[in-house]
């Protein structure tokens, strides 16, 4: 295999507030090839956006990037790079689009300029191109009557919109990474299909790989060729979509598994998984899902599990790996039946 | 409050007008003395509609020529005020931790010296000072207040998300605090500065009373209320409509700087915002 696109390796990225240290990422290792659609997927707290803002290091103190953790880029460690050199990433080669397409676009600005400002910054292209460079992208995105649309603040256009706008000025310099993090999760769910359409679209025409930051498998199935499943800061399961969905290893993906609706299944109920996570200054000894998870015997409690193969590139941080004959013996604290109300 | 706002800034707008034509409107030369015995010390009357001085002089035409000196002391010291406290505010809002906490404590400190006792005490120290340092003294301590909303707002928005947008689109730090942020902060900066021209005016009419401020032969506002200060008994009209046109600027001022600043607040009626927009 060819040099990844990006590289992660044992990314630890921990939080230091007086003596107390949060290891909100700790040893995370996962690749994405040029083109591929990666997802990351885990549930508040685990430590997946924060991975996500690692990668461009976005971390703001009292978070610091721990000094083992390696982030390769097209063959440089961008943790070895400058600040400047790291701007000179950040918009171009990598680029990042947020959950809420409202609050990230500045309210005083024409969505045009926002646009042309990425042009300006990282190339020296004139006013005048950069704005025609945006209202080229504006057009790549679907926005109809782009050149109008290039002249409106954020307040005049829709959600679906704005996350248009954000596309485009997070694409316009064609980088070679995009990290979406939760890209859909507040628009409703027709305007989710056609940005999620949009996107695959985009990748294709632009050859981007994607990094895709979720806690919905609906969006995974649909878009993702592989998964990095994550639970308290460590990567859990990382298989192939189908795979993942075939064959989930890890009790964790099982359970989110469970707890999505599904069409091909009959039931009147959907399964949650017990309790949270546990805060991430105070991981659980041995397996850190070990409280949660309907398996677990001693053996979790004092043995951390590593991450072993299971398969052709899957592989589960669980000991049910080298244990099978256990998944038999599920009991409680068991998963807790809930109404499936909404 | 738009029906004060438009009255407020009509007002302005009519002095601001006389003052950029006063030689063309001022019926007589504000410095001449034609007759200093004859015509000294007249009451009002048609052809000297608020009197003439004890040196003969036309005080309407003083008055036309004094809201030059007034006003442009006015807006060039809020100016500097403007310029000072919105750069001083946004870089320890921008910057936070212990380069916010020093200079923010330098604020507190000036805040703690009344504006105008500190102010007699340099122009005292001073005597006769040029009219271009009386504007940068009164800039250089008119900005305390300003800086800390600056610096306040500066700080909330800094953890916004469009900000952490821009940083995650490669943008530097300067560029993020005066492209994104500054922008944003403009309201409060332009209800600061409409206020702020407000106080000036009076400020230096009470320096310029004392003696302290515009010094002869130009000729403030206030400078005029000194002239006929000691003959107020007998010839009331020297102080009093330079005195008029002094409240009368100030309110305009204060009520336009209090609509913006409604208009702009966000628990306000949209229909307000949307009025000022057009």
């Amino acid at each position: 295999m060819t040099d990844p696109l990006l590289s992660v390796s044992d990314l630890r990225t921990y939080f230091h507030d007086g003596g107390v240290v949060a290891r909100a990422v700790d040893g995370v290792s996962f690749d994405v090839a040029a083109g591929e659609t990666v997802a990351v997927v885990g549930e508040s707290g685990s430590g997946k956006s924060v991975t996500a803002l690692s990668i461009l290091r976005l971390i703001r103190p009292p978070g610091r990037i721990e000094t083992a953790s390696s982030i390769k880029f097209q063959g440089r460690e961008l943790l070895q790079l400058s600040d400047g050199e790291m701007r000179t990433i950040r918009g171009n080669r990598i680029a990042m689009i947020f959950q809420e397409p409202m609050s990230a676009l500045n309210p005083v600005l024409t969505v045009g300029e926002q646009i042309a400002e990425v042009v300006r910054v990282h190339t020296d292209a004139s006013r005048h191109d950069a704005w025609e460079r945006a209202v080229e992208m504006l057009a790549l995105t679907g926005i109809s009557a782009p050149r109008e649309r290039a002249s409106e603040y954020p307040h005049q256009l829709s959600g679906g919109m704005r996350q248009r706008v954000m596309i485009a000025m997070a694409l316009v310099l064609k980088p070679a990474l995009l990290i979406a993090d939760e890209p859909t999760t507040a628009l409703d769910v027709t305007i989710q299909a056609q940005i999620l359409e949009l996107l695959q679209r985009l990748q294709e025409q632009l050859g981007m790989a994607v990094l895709l930051i979720t806690h919905d498998l609906g969006v995974v199935a649909e878009v993702a060729d592989r998964v990095v499943v994550m639970y308290g800061g460590e990567v859990v399961e990382r298989a192939t979509v189908t795979e993942l969905f075939e064959a989930p290893q890890h009790p964790y993906t099982e359970g989110l598994m469970s707890a999505m609706p599904r069409l091909d299944r009959d039931t009147e109920r959907l399964v949650t998984i017990p309790g949270v996570v546990p805060p991430s200054t105070a991981w659980p000894s041995g397996c850190r899902f070990r409280d949660r998870c309907s398996y677990a015997w001693d053996r979790c409690a004092t043995e951390h599990p590593p991450l072993y193969s299971v398969g052709n590139e899957h592989e589960s941080r669980c000991h049910l790996a080298v244990e099978p004959l256990r998944r038999s013996e599920s009991h409680t604290p068991s998963t807790v039946r809930v109404g499936a109300g909404s | 409050m738009v029906r004060h706002a438009g009255i407020a800034s009509g007002v302005i707008a009519v002095i601001v007008v006389v003052a950029l034509l006063a030689p063309w409107v001022a019926p007589y030369d504000p410095i001449a003395q034609p007759d200093i015995i004859g015509l000294k010390n007249l009451a009002p009357s048609f052809s000297h509609p608020f009197g003439t001085d004890s040196f003969s002089r036309d005080v309407l035409s003083r008055c036309i020529y004094g809201a030059r000196i007034s006003l442009s002391v006015a807006a060039l010291a809020t100016a500097i005020a403007i310029t000072l406290g919105t750069l001083y505010g946004a870089i320890a809002g921008y910057v936070g931790g212990a380069v916010d906490a020093v200079l923010m404590r330098i604020v507190d400190a000036a805040l703690s010296i009344p504006r105008v006792l500190l102010l007699i005490a340099i122009l005292a120290l001073w005597n006769g000072l040029p009219l271009w340092l009386l504007i940068v003294v009164l800039g250089a301590t008119g900005w305390f207040g300003l800086s800390r909303m600056v610096r306040a707002q500066v700080l909330s928005m800094r953890e916004l998300d469009f900000v952490a947008a821009a940083r995650a689109l490669g943008a530097s730090g300067p560029r993020i605090l005066f492209r994104h942020i500054l922008p944003n902060v403009l309201p409060t900066i332009i209800v600061a500065a409409t206020l702020g021209v407000g106080h000036v005016i009076i400020l230096e009419a009470g320096l310029s009373y004392l003696g302290l401020g515009v010094q002869p032969p130009s000729a403030s506002w206030g400078s005029i209320i000194q002239d006929g200060a000691d003959q107020i008994g007998a010839a009331w009209w020297i102080s009093l409509f330079p005195g008029l046109l002094i409240v009368t600027t100030a309110i305009a001022c204060n009520a336009l700087g209090d609509a913006l600043r409604a208009a702009f607040d966000p628990r306000e009626t949209a229909v307000t915002m949307a009025e000022l927009d057009s």
